[in-house]
């Protein structure tokens, strides 16, 4: 961490950036948060560590349209979603001074299982066969760091950076889980058994629109949620099938431009599985287009929005 | 708020013996807007007009809906007729209560509802409808065809002969397509090559025909009036100008192995090669997968007794790029494959063959020099039985449903010359029916039977079985003696199903021209328009739209070229009003749309935008009406819904919705 806030401040010192994004320090260990840092002196609360699992690319949209560079802090898995967005001209790159970091997988405190957490320790410098220290209300615990890492890490995209103009710190391996086994598991059930599972998930959808609001693929100017043009603005939230239709909307807007950055179920504060749509998708568009990565380049065709003759044609019906 | 007129018409009786049309008036009042509801035996004639354009006058409308027929019969009609009283035309909206239906429902009362529902969705739309007009594009004055057969051929001539510049793209080495593979034709029994080649020729020499032979269509893109298309000429290795067309290349050619694609693979060629003797252009092509020098780099020996140095290996593929103003497909047929026929053994005994290939085998060029020969000893055949339907009629998925329509009559060409010219030979014809509707056929067929003594039974063969002696056994059923046969032949000829040229599903993709579950393209009405494709400016010539003898072919050829003739000879042409347009405040410029777009019609660009005050300099998609055909691909594809289609706008589409489900 120490070395990324130097390399920060020097960037800034020198002016060859006019901000940092970064993550800020919370009140407590685990509530780190996406901040602009427009001085040497606010890099203080500055902040890298298990907990940093913000995706910050999104917030180069805003980045771009501010005067100079800003220098951004990306995680491999960031990297890719930053490439979508540059592919779809949303962030200017030349006003992105982007700083690859390592990341040794990233913790969610929700996968924490003790009651009156009061600080997490060992974070900092994490390595995934080692334990973290929780002082709770009730006396201290252990839990093992790969216990508390987020879904995403288990299914890690992997350790290089696909954008970059430096690369600072290690990265490790986390890899240990199939990253299809839940879709599949979803895709054997009857058609009674999905309606049933995605009822219960998404009937605790509160419509806050966090998962919207931090995905890197909703970027649109005006969200058609929001938007009084189509009357479906006042609609989406008044009845449990839209509230359905919000999400499966929201699945076919990204399709094919996710990265499965896993940002949605991170900030679901009701813990809705969001990523699984996504996956779903992803895992379609592989099996009929060929493995297709968003993000991982900016010349590759993306399946969903290229047409060739050889295309598979699910559900058309022709000689 | 709107001023709508509703006008329900009863078609006859083919709306209103199904469509309680009072009922449909009645509920119309009820919407909000409508001012005036009426319903008439026939809105389409001069009177029904009438009825529209006083009210429009009377009742001052300001949108229509017309429930009637298909949009694609009159829609064209009403908006004409509002368009002459001063109404935009595009303020006209059909609800289709025809064909989708009084015409598919029996019961009236459920009829009635979903007329009246059809009618809601109509009104619905025609309240956000906005007055368009139409812009106008050039013509190119050039017209492509794909594909040399007679119909290509036959089309080329006759628009090149109305002063219009065609171009013929033919993916084998020469133009002649498959008549140049028969040997005589019915019901004349004149010889095909005698009739066709005048045809290639009088094609090679007109000043207004360019042939592109061992080529192919790589790309299309444009509409109407404004095709741009690449052609990729294959690599001849040959150079056209230099050629004499001596033929001894061919001569010294030493790989000779690769089976003949002309003769069905019955014999070989060389690896440079024409594929026939009257070949046009008489400048042979170098199959590279077989030629040792272009595999090996050693041999040359065609470049050295070549004495106008013509050979040239290092020709490469070359893509020309050509605009047009109008396509015509003539992509032809192949005899389907026989590997799910394991019952005739067709594969197994050399004297199984298609028909095709007796075609073949009873040419002067062909590989046994026209003489009726058996393949596996060449002795002469004195039993032949052929076997009709061969994936015709098929009720299974191992062939075709659809009748192939020729082979009645070249089994019936080919019995008869086979017993004219070898008398001692015995036909026998295994079919379900013989169908000879056609100028002088039936009286064709009937001399087949009675002067020639051809055997006709009336059943299927279940199995030809090899015999050790080299014979075939035939087990068949006589359904008129209700018997069983076993024959001894030597030789059998199976009439195979035809199907479309394997390049039509590529190429009417490139074309976006609809092909049906056969493969044939789709015609943009099977009775009133059978000529044209439902794609604008695309035309159909030959079997590519279904199975067709060669006098209806070239008259079919002649009607494609009288549809592209009548295009060409305008100087502009209407354009589709209802284009994409992007709003400008909900465009990410994201560049999406743009991908998909298939006639590159969108492009960015950086301009400032006052959003709520404001103001920011963003990239914005920008559609050019010109070229969009507002086919809505990028309507779909914009996250932000900030693309639009006018006319079918999202707010339309889902007002028309709404009003379903009220």
């Amino acid at each position: 961490m120490q070395e990324l806030m130097e390399r920060a401040k020097e960037l800034l010192a020198s002016g060859e950036v006019a901000r940092v994004l970064g993550w800020k320090k919370g009140e407590n260990d685990w509530d780190v948060e996406p901040r602009f840092f427009e001085s040497v002196d606010s890099l203080q609360d500055f902040v890298y560590d298990g907990f940093c699992g913000a995706n910050l690319s999104k917030y180069m949209i805003e980045a771009g349209k501010k005067e100079g560079k800003t220098l951004v802090f990306l995680k491999p898995c960031d990297s890719y979603s930053y490439n979508q967005l540059l592919r779809e001209h949303r962030v200017d790159r030349e006003k992105a001074y982007i700083i690859g970091v390592g990341c040794k997988g990233k913790l969610s405190i929700s996968k924490i299982p003790f009651d009156g957490i009061v600080s997490v320790q060992g974070a900092s410098y994490p390595d995934v066969s080692e334990n973290l220290t929780v002082q709770t209300l009730y006396g201290t615990q252990t839990v093992a760091y790969k216990d508390a890492m987020l879904e995403r890490c288990h299914v890690c995209k992997g350790k290089e950076h696909v954008v970059y103009d430096e690369l600072l710190g290690e990265s490790t391996d986390t890899v240990d889980a199939d990253r299809f086994a839940e879709v599949q598991r979803i895709e054997a059930m009857s058609p009674e058994e999905k309606f049933a599972f995605f009822q219960k998930e998404l009937s605790k959808c509160i419509r806050c629109n966090a998962c919207r609001n931090v995905c890197p693929a909703c970027s649109c100017r005006k969200c058609v949620f929001d938007s009084t043009a189509f009357n479906s603005d006042q609609k989406a939230n008044t009845t449990s099938f839209e509230e359905k239709m919000f999400h499966i909307i929201r699945a076919f807007h990204v399709a094919g431009r996710c990265t499965d950055c896993g940002e949605c179920s991170r900030v679901c504060p009701q813990g809705i599985p969001l990523h699984l749509f996504n996956r779903k998708f992803i895992k379609d568009i592989n099996n009929l287009y060929g493995a297709y990565q968003a993000g991982s380049d900016l010349e590759t065709k993306a399946p969903l929005t290229n047409f060739t003759l050889d295309d598979a044609e699910p559900g058309v019906g022709r000689g | 708020m709107r001023r709508i007129g509703v006008f329900v018409c009863h078609c006859g009786s083919n709306i209103a013996a199904t469509v309680d049309v009072k009922k449909v008036v009645e509920m119309a009042l009820l919407e909000q807007g409508v001012v005036h509801a009426e319903d008439y035996p026939y809105m389409c004639s001069e009177a029904g007009q009438s009825h529209i354009a006083e009210a429009i006058r009377e009742k001052q409308l300001d949108g229509i809906v017309v429930c009637s027929c298909s949009p694609r019969m009159h829609e064209a009609t009403f908006r004409k007729c509002a368009e002459k009283n001063g109404l935009n035309p595009y303020l006209v909206e059909i609800a289709n209560i025809r064909e989708h239906c009084s015409w598919i429902h029996k019961d009236m009362q459920e009829a009635t509802e979903k007329a009246v529902i059809l009618m809601r969705a109509a009104v619905a739309k025609v309240h956000l409808n906005a007055p368009l007009k139409a812009g106008e594009s050039a013509v190119t004055k050039r017209a492509l065809v794909i594909g040399g057969g007679i119909a290509g051929i036959q089309t080329a001539l006759d628009i090149a002969d109305a002063g219009y510049h065609v171009d013929i793209v033919e993916k084998e080495p020469s133009i002649g397509g498959r008549m140049s593979q028969l040997d005589k034709t019915f019901p004349t029994l004149d010889c095909s090559a005698c009739i066709l080649t005048p045809k290639m020729v009088e094609a090679a020499s007109h000043e207004n025909i360019t042939i592109h032979t061992w080529s192919e269509v790589e790309k299309v893109s444009g509409f109407v009036g404004n095709f741009t298309v690449d052609i990729r000429k294959k690599a001849r290795y040959v150079n056209m100008d230099k050629c004499t067309g001596c033929g001894i290349c061919q001569e010294k050619c030493p790989s000779k192995k690769p089976l003949n694609e002309f003769n069905r693979g019955l014999n070989n060629r060389s690896a440079i090669y024409t594929p026939f003797a009257q070949a046009i252009p008489n400048v042979p092509v170098i199959d590279a997968a077989a030629c040792i020098k272009l595999k090996t780099g050693k041999c040359g020996i065609c470049e050295k007794f070549c004495q106008a140095g013509a050979i040239d290996y290092a020709q490469t593929d070359e893509i020309i790029t050509q605009q047009y103003g109008a396509i015509v497909v003539a992509t032809g047929f192949d005899t389907i494959k026989l590997d799910k026929y394991g019952e005739y053994a067709y594969g197994e005994s050399k004297d199984v063959i298609t028909s095709l290939e007796l075609e073949r085998i009873m040419n002067a060029a062909g590989p046994t020099k026209g003489h009726l020969e058996r393949l596996s000893d060449g002795k002469a055949p004195k039993e032949i039985v052929f076997i009709q339907c061969v994936g015709s009629r098929c009720s299974d998925d191992r062939g075709k449903p659809y009748c192939s329509k020729i082979c009645c009559m070249y089994t019936a060409k080919h019995a008869m010359l086979i017993r004219d010219k070898y008398p001692d030979t015995n036909v026998t014809v295994f079919y379900i029916d013989v169908r000879t509707p056609g100028k002088n056929f039936d009286e064709f067929y009937r001399r087949a039977v009675e002067d020639y003594g051809v055997n006709y039974v009336k059943g299927q063969v279940g199995k030809v079985a090899p015999q050790s002696d080299g014979s075939l056994l035939v087990h068949g059923v006589d359904l008129l003696e209700n018997k069983q046969i076993l024959k001894k032949a030597d030789m059998v000829v199976l009439a195979t199903a035809i199907e479309p040229n394997s390049d039509v599903r590529k190429i009417a993709t490139m074309l976006t021209a609809s092909i049906d579950t056969n493969n044939f393209l789709t015609e943009a009405h099977p009775k009133l328009r059978p000529v044209e494709s439902p794609t604008a400016g695309v035309f159909l010539s030959g079997v590519c739209q279904g199975p067709k003898d060669i006098p209806e072919t070239v008259a079919q050829a002649g009607a494609a070229a009288v549809k592209v003739i009548g295009l060409l000879a305008k100087d502009k042409l209407k354009t589709n009003p209802c284009t994409a347009k992007a709003d400008e405040l909900r465009c990410n410029g994201c560049s999406q749309c743009a991908g998909v777009c298939p006639y590159g019609a969108i492009s960015y660009e950086t301009r400032q935008v006052n959003d709520h005050g404001i103001r920011e300099d963003r990239r914005i998609a920008v559609v050019n009406s010109a070229l969009c055909q507002g086919c809505g691909a990028c309507t779909v594809t914009c996250p932000s819904g900030a693309m639009d289609l006018q006319g079918f706008s999202n707010r339309q589409i889902i007002a028309e919705v709404d009003a379903i489900c009220r």
